[in-house]
């Protein structure tokens, strides 16, 4: 394609990506550097229901003028990149030189919420990520090989956890791991212990959450996978066939290389997807043991009383940040792959 | 002839509303934006009866509204003319200026209301209240009896008292259930608890944070012992989850919100053997202070600043209409009235008694709800024993001075 062309043929996705990803980010960024002006206080008396009292109150006609002339608020650089409740430079320098050894200042590290989440985000995406790969391949493989007139059923009841939406999908899920609900009173009868609660530990925490994970994305990478199998040469099978190789070997030394791009596709969206871990923490009341990025920035903005715009917008280029740090060895092979083609 | 029929039937429906209206407004647009449960659906259905004629009444009842009111309402003009605001919500509005002040509308439509439900900050009518609301104790009297205890708990040293005799008597495995759903509700009972030794948050007349002392340590000691007797899964347990245990007779202790008073008691959901036995009584007191641990909450309405005048009288009418004697005559149980035309009744008495008792309202700071969101998310682990009372207070007051460095209350 010439290049002016390929120009004209992508304009219309490039300037809707502009204005709906790229500009959008950009004010993010922008908003991320500011924090509110700083609030005229006075003291004054407050009168209700149950009696009065001398309470500070917010001046709103003392910054009226200050927030009309600066609407995005008090220019703070990165201060807020900064803070405890984000990077927490000063703490961690703080926690580096007061710790004896590496475990002292790992837990005080922990104890910084951002690090907390980071560390739950991290081990999410790197154990949910491969077992998705392995568990859809193991499903596709299995799925492939069904006689035709079950393959369509199974596909359907196999894609299931996906359709459902995540929230209710766990919602649902967090019901029946209730000590109570089905499967948590059967674990109770299994490990014959009636106290064992799924909820109550922050280990038994994260491994519901990177089940669920798994439960929910293996659908994805299983229909890729299926879709890739189809388009094995029967030839190659064929050959490898006649030359003695078991099933194990034409999966091994055939069918995986054949999938290799789409091994590095899946790995590229699951990065993405599970990087922003979300749903299944607010369904599973998870907060007090596992937080993540995206909850954090879900917090800022409608955890509580009054919204947070610099921290929610501060973290959110900090997932961006990672998403990319993530994907680099992703892109870079991808983007030998493609060199490799064009010499 | 279709389009028509169409005109005569709008036509019929605009004459037949003009007629219904009976609220002396004839023009004008109410929005309301507001929590969801029963009173407040009673209200906006009293509020609703206004509508016909020039005048249309909506309303978004949500559990959300808190996340969407400060963007709403700073549209000009507002999304809705009218937030039912708490003690919190109504400081959030007013931080950013969002709310008008009432004392007019009040001098020309409010004659029927008591000068108690006047909301006023530094002399301004700011909201009117129509409702109390206040977390306080519930009890199973059989439980109790069985247990040898012989009368209700009136501290929370009785509490614990109580909930180990019901636990040693085999009766139950965890007797005690608080909202401690880690975030908002967690927060808000550690608030209660604090309010309960007199305290203050903050350092007197500025925002500075003032809560890792004494009282703050006895306070998340006092939580750590409640949450021993209660389900290990008591750090996912909201107003729905404790409100369902207790249905469900597993719990014969809680501190439970007097709004859901009406629902426990009612015949839905539960058994006779239950319903039949809760007492309902003020919140508890601890460590040989006077003061209730409960904070006070009442719930009432705002105008929004960016709309109308016009707009905005309709929408105050409109809201007397719904908070109306009539009104509350006929949704007596839903929650504890401030207006005319209240009669306690038994689904209240915990309410009414704490009040008596002489508990706190919930601080109108402007910086409480930054506090409160810290304490959310910072003393869970202390619970789950994974650092020191100390620590996790010291946590609380750096978050907190982070994000209230974020919203301009420090510098």
């Amino acid at each position: 394609m010439k290049n002016r062309t390929f120009f004209w043929f992508i304009l219309p996705s490039l300037v809707t990506m502009i204005l709906f990803i790229a500009l959008p980010i950009g004010s993010v960024f922008i908003q991320s550097l500011h924090i509110e002006h700083v609030a005229v206080l006075k003291e004054v008396k407050n009168c209700g229901p149950f009696g009065c009292k001398l309470e500070v109150q917010i001046d709103v006609e003392a910054s009226v003028q200050i927030k009309e002339e600066q609407p995005l608020g008090k220019f703070n650089g990165f201060g807020t990149y900064k803070n405890r409740n984000h990077l927490a430079t000063s703490e961690l320098a703080l926690a580096w030189s007061d710790s004896p050894n590496w475990g002292k200042f790992l837990s005080k590290t922990y104890n910084l919420p951002f690090y907390r989440a980071l560390a739950f985000t991290l081990t999410y995406t790197f154990v949910v990520t491969p077992l998705v790969l392995l568990l859809g391949f193991c499903i596709a493989l299995g799925v492939n090989s069904l006689p035709k007139q079950f393959k369509g059923p199974t596909i359907f009841v196999s894609l299931l956890p996906m359709i459902v939406t995540p929230l209710i999908g766990s919602l649902i899920l967090f019901w029946m791991i209730d000590a109570e609900g089905i499967l948590g009173s059967m674990l109770q009868w299994l490990f014959e212990d009636p106290n064992l609660s799924l909820k109550a530990s922050p280990t038994l925490t994260w491994i519901m959450l990177i089940i669920y994970g798994i439960w929910h994305s293996a659908p994805f990478a299983f229909i890729v996978f299926y879709a890739g199998l189809q388009t094995v040469p029967t030839d190659t099978i064929e050959a490898a066939m006649i030359d003695g190789a078991s099933r194990l070997e034409r999966t091994r030394y055939v069918v995986l290389p054949h999938l290799v791009p789409l091994i590095v596709f899946i790995c590229l969206i699951q990065l993405m997807d599970n990087f922003r871990v979300f749903e299944p923490i607010v369904s599973f009341s998870a907060q007090a043991s596992a937080t993540s990025l995206s909850w954090i920035i879900y917090n800022d903005l409608a955890g509580g009383e009054g919204t947070f715009f610099g921290s929610a917008g501060a973290t959110s280029v900090l997932t961006i940040l990672g998403v990319a740090v993530l994907l680099i060895p992703v892109l870079l092979r991808t983007w030998r792959d493609f060199k490799g083609k064009v010499v | 002839m279709f389009l028509n029929k169409i005109t005569i039937a709008g036509a019929f429906m605009v004459l037949g509303s003009t007629a219904m209206a009976g609220c002396g407004i004839s023009s004008g647009n109410v929005k309301i934006l507001s929590n969801d449960f029963p009173a407040i659906q009673s209200v906006t259905a009293g509020a609703s009866a206004c509508a016909g004629g020039g005048v249309t009444v909506e309303a978004n009842l949500t559990k959300d509204h808190k996340d969407i009111m400060v963007a709403a309402l700073t549209a000009n003009p507002a999304q809705y003319t009218s937030v039912i605001a708490s003690n919190s919500t109504l400081v959030t509005l007013m931080n950013d200026g969002l709310v008008r002040p009432l004392d007019m509308l009040v001098a020309k439509h409010g004659a029927g209301l008591k000068p108690s439900q006047l909301v006023t900050v530094n002399g301004k009518i700011m909201a009117i209240a129509f409702m109390a609301n206040a977390q306080h104790l519930f009890s199973r009297s059989d439980m109790l009896k069985k247990a040898g205890v012989s009368s209700i708990p009136k501290t929370y040293e009785d509490v614990l008292a109580a909930a180990e005799a019901i636990k040693s008597a085999g009766l139950m495995d965890y007797p005690v259930a608080l909202n401690t759903k880690a975030g908002w509700n967690l927060a808000e009972e550690f608030v209660n608890m604090y309010m309960g030794t007199g305290a203050e948050f903050f350092k007197p007349g500025t925002a500075e944070v003032a809560v890792n002392n004494d009282h703050g340590i006895a306070t998340l000691n006092m939580l750590k012992s409640l949450v021993a007797y209660s389900n290990p899964d008591y750090l996912t347990y909201d107003s729905n989850a404790t409100q369902a245990e207790w249905e469900a007779g597993n719990i014969a202790l809680a501190t439970l919100w007097g709004s859901r008073g009406g629902a426990v008691l009612d015949d839905e959901g539960s058994t006779e053997a239950v319903t039949s036995t809760t007492v309902l009584t003020g919140a508890p007191t601890w460590g040989n202070n006077a003061r209730p641990a409960s904070t006070l909450w009442w719930d009432g309405i705002s105008i929004s600043t960016n709309i109308s005048d016009a707009d905005a009288e309709a929408t105050f009418v409109a809201m007397m209409n719904g908070i109306s004697s009539d009104v509350i005559k006929a949704n007596n149980d839903d929650t504890v009235w401030l207006g005319d035309g209240y009669t306690p009744s038994a689904a209240s008495a915990g309410v009414t008694a704490t009040a008596a008792d002489g508990a706190a309202p919930y601080p109108m700071l402007p910086f409480m709800g930054t506090l409160h969101g810290a304490l959310g998310a910072e003393i869970s682990d202390f619970l789950q024993g994974n650092e020191s009372a100390e620590q996790a207070l010291a946590d609380v007051e750096a978050a907190y001075t982070a994000a209230a460095t974020e919203k301009g209350f420090l510098k």
